[in-house]
């Protein structure tokens, strides 16, 4: 973790992202929309996006929703899931919608850093499970797209959010923490079952 | 052409013994379905009779019927209790880490170094955990499978009890407890209330006391999706049928599943059997207590060596590098086939869900078992 926690204020901004190395301890604060397998798989098959993504953050994430009577919605649990499916079609996302992130869990594979290092993005990964404490950083849910396809967990929720904790694992400069964490256990593991 | 009447010949031949047997069975059967038959008569005229009289003697009845039912409660009543006490269950095994996995929890984020990335995970764990309780919200949105163990005693009307339990998980969802988690595989709908062909799993037990436990555990998506079947010998891994081979394999599943399964994680294990029972026995696991060491002295000893060789990885919490890759591990072991030799792993977030309750006569929450 380096000495100084970063803050990324919405709107983001290319440059600000450049700046950002493996390691790094962020808070978010501004808007981010939830997007993970069907969603994915429904932009890749060339259907109309429902928003507009350029310069925004996805979040691979399935929060568990409650309508409220007035109709508006509260988001009683939302942690990140895991990234590693999206690896088919993240590296597209990223060269046709123009996103500048992408929160989730577990990491991502060589397409996506690429992808990261050529058109200027990071992973963000969030703490897997905890869903309460990042439930608590969401301020607002702005509005739902294609929930009536794809079903409440897989739907895109635009939130706003407020000091939303993340970790860079993979910048824009071609390095994974992930990366480096699999080889040194690797090694460990050789040795261990020598 | 020939051969294939052959064919069709023997198997009418083996369809007419089969008949034979179906036959004499049935007979058997008529039998017996005479006997109870009668038996029911007897039990319904009865029946009839004390509900005539008075109300309260077909209560006495019931009660002579089902151990389960307090005197003085209609069973209609006691459903209802039931229900209340299954959605409890429910309720708090999504938002209530039970004690003994927190306990490893706030050991492990004691563990870690100061000002790391690592301790930054564990301390937002641990936060989530008591913001769970409090709020009493899902301490993960991912509420996983719902898998049910039920220990009944003899005569227990399990398909009844099925209704209950599905009634309540579809109420748990509304309310916000459960995730609308069950997808329907082929059409891809979301119908929003948890049930649905396979889901809830409900593992039914009997044992030979009065009583009724219900024990509940969540398992999340992320963590199943890094669980992991070996075959022994494996070549690669220079693993052979014996306790050395089954130690390398595990350390293998391990870190092919790094942090994609939400670490610091448990594992499950179930050494032999088949390949169904073996992820069947190693999820069974789950439900021993952190602190549970196996009674099996070898088991017992590579528990210890897989926690302890585990956290030389230095893959750590969420992957992102640290001391503490794994909080806990089980394993049992059941016969095997001579030509199989499976190690089955099931892994489990540090998000382990888990809660029980032994229920009252009445169908109200007795005590929690965790």
């Amino acid at each position: 973790m380096s000495e100084n926690i970063v803050k990324l204020d919405y709107p983001y901004k290319r440059e600000e992202i450049r700046a950002l190395k493996v390691g790094d301890t962020v808070l978010i604060t501004g808007k981010m929309f939830t997007g993970r397998d069907a969603v994915h798989k429904y932009i890749h098959d060339g259907n109309p996006v429902p928003v507009d993504l350029n310069n925004q953050i996805i979040y691979h994430c399935g929060p568990v929703v409650v309508e409220n009577s007035d109709g508006s919605y509260e988001i009683k649990a939302a942690g990140p899931t895991t990234s590693i499916r999206e690896e088919p079609y993240e590296w597209e996302v990223m060269r046709d919608h123009g996103i500048v992130g992408v929160i989730g869990k577990g990491g991502m594979g060589a397409k996506t850093l690429a992808a990261c290092q050529e058109y200027g993005c990071v992973y963000f990964h969030a703490i897997g499970g905890a869903a309460q404490v990042l439930a608590e950083k969401i301020k607002s849910v702005d509005n739902v797209y294609l929930k009536e396809i794809v079903g409440s967990p897989e739907a895109i929720w635009e939130m706003s959010v407020v000091e939303f904790p993340v970790v860079v694992t993979m910048d824009s400069h071609g390095n994974s923490l992930h990366d480096e964490v699999l080889k040194h256990s690797q090694e460990v593991f050789a040795d261990l079952i020598k | 052409m020939a051969i294939k009447k052959k064919k069709m010949a023997k198997k009418v031949v083996k369809k007419k013994v089969t008949k034979k047997k179906v036959a004499k069975k049935v007979t058997k059967k008529k039998v017996a379905k005479k006997v109870t038959k009668k038996k029911v008569a007897k039990k319904v005229t009865k029946k009839k009779v004390a509900k005539k009289v008075t109300k309260k003697k077909v209560a006495k009845k019931v009660t002579k019927k089902k151990v389960v039912v307090k005197k003085g409660q209609t069973p209609a009543e006691y459903d209802k209790v039931l229900f209340k006490t299954i959605l409890e269950v429910v309720r708090k095994t999504s938002t209530e880490m039970p004690d003994d996995v927190q306990k490893v929890i706030l050991k492990a984020l004691a563990t870690e170094a100061k000002a790391t990335t690592a301790e930054y995970a564990m301390d937002i764990i641990a936060k989530n955990i008591e913001i769970a309780r409090t709020k009493s919200q899902p301490i993960c949105q991912d509420t996983g499978t719902l898998i049910f163990n039920i220990y009944h005693p003899v005569g227990f009307n399990q398909g009844k009890f099925s209704k209950i339990v599905k009634k309540a998980v579809v109420k748990a969802t509304e309310m916000g407890y459960l995730r609308q988690n069950s997808v329907d595989t082929l059409t891809g709908e979301n119908k929003g209330m948890n049930i649905g062909l396979g889901h809830p799993v409900m593992n039914f037990h009997e044992h030979n006391k009065k009583g009724l436990d219900v024990k509940l555990i969540l398992k999340g998506g992320g963590s199943e999706n890094m669980s992991i079947q070996y075959s022994l010998p494996n070549v690669p891994l220079n693993a052979g049928r014996d306790l050395d081979g089954v130690r390398k394999v595990i350390l293998d599943g391990l870190v092919k599943a790094q942090g994609k399964g939400c670490g610091p994680g448990i594992l499950g294990i179930c050494i032999g059997s088949d390949r169904g029972e073996g992820y069947h026995h190693a999820k069974e696991q789950f439900l021993r207590t952190m602190d549970d060491i196996s009674p099996v002295k070898e088991l017992a000893a590579l528990e210890k060596d897989i926690v302890e060789s585990a956290n030389k990885l230095g893959i750590g919490p969420m992957g992102f590098g640290g001391k503490t890759t794994l909080l806990g591990c089980k394993i049992c072991v059941m016969n095997r086939l001579p030509a199989s030799y499976f190690v089955s792993i099931s892994y489990m977030c540090w998000a382990s869900r888990r809660q029980g309750a032994a229920v009252k006569a009445d169908g109200s929450i007795g005590k929690w078992l965790y």
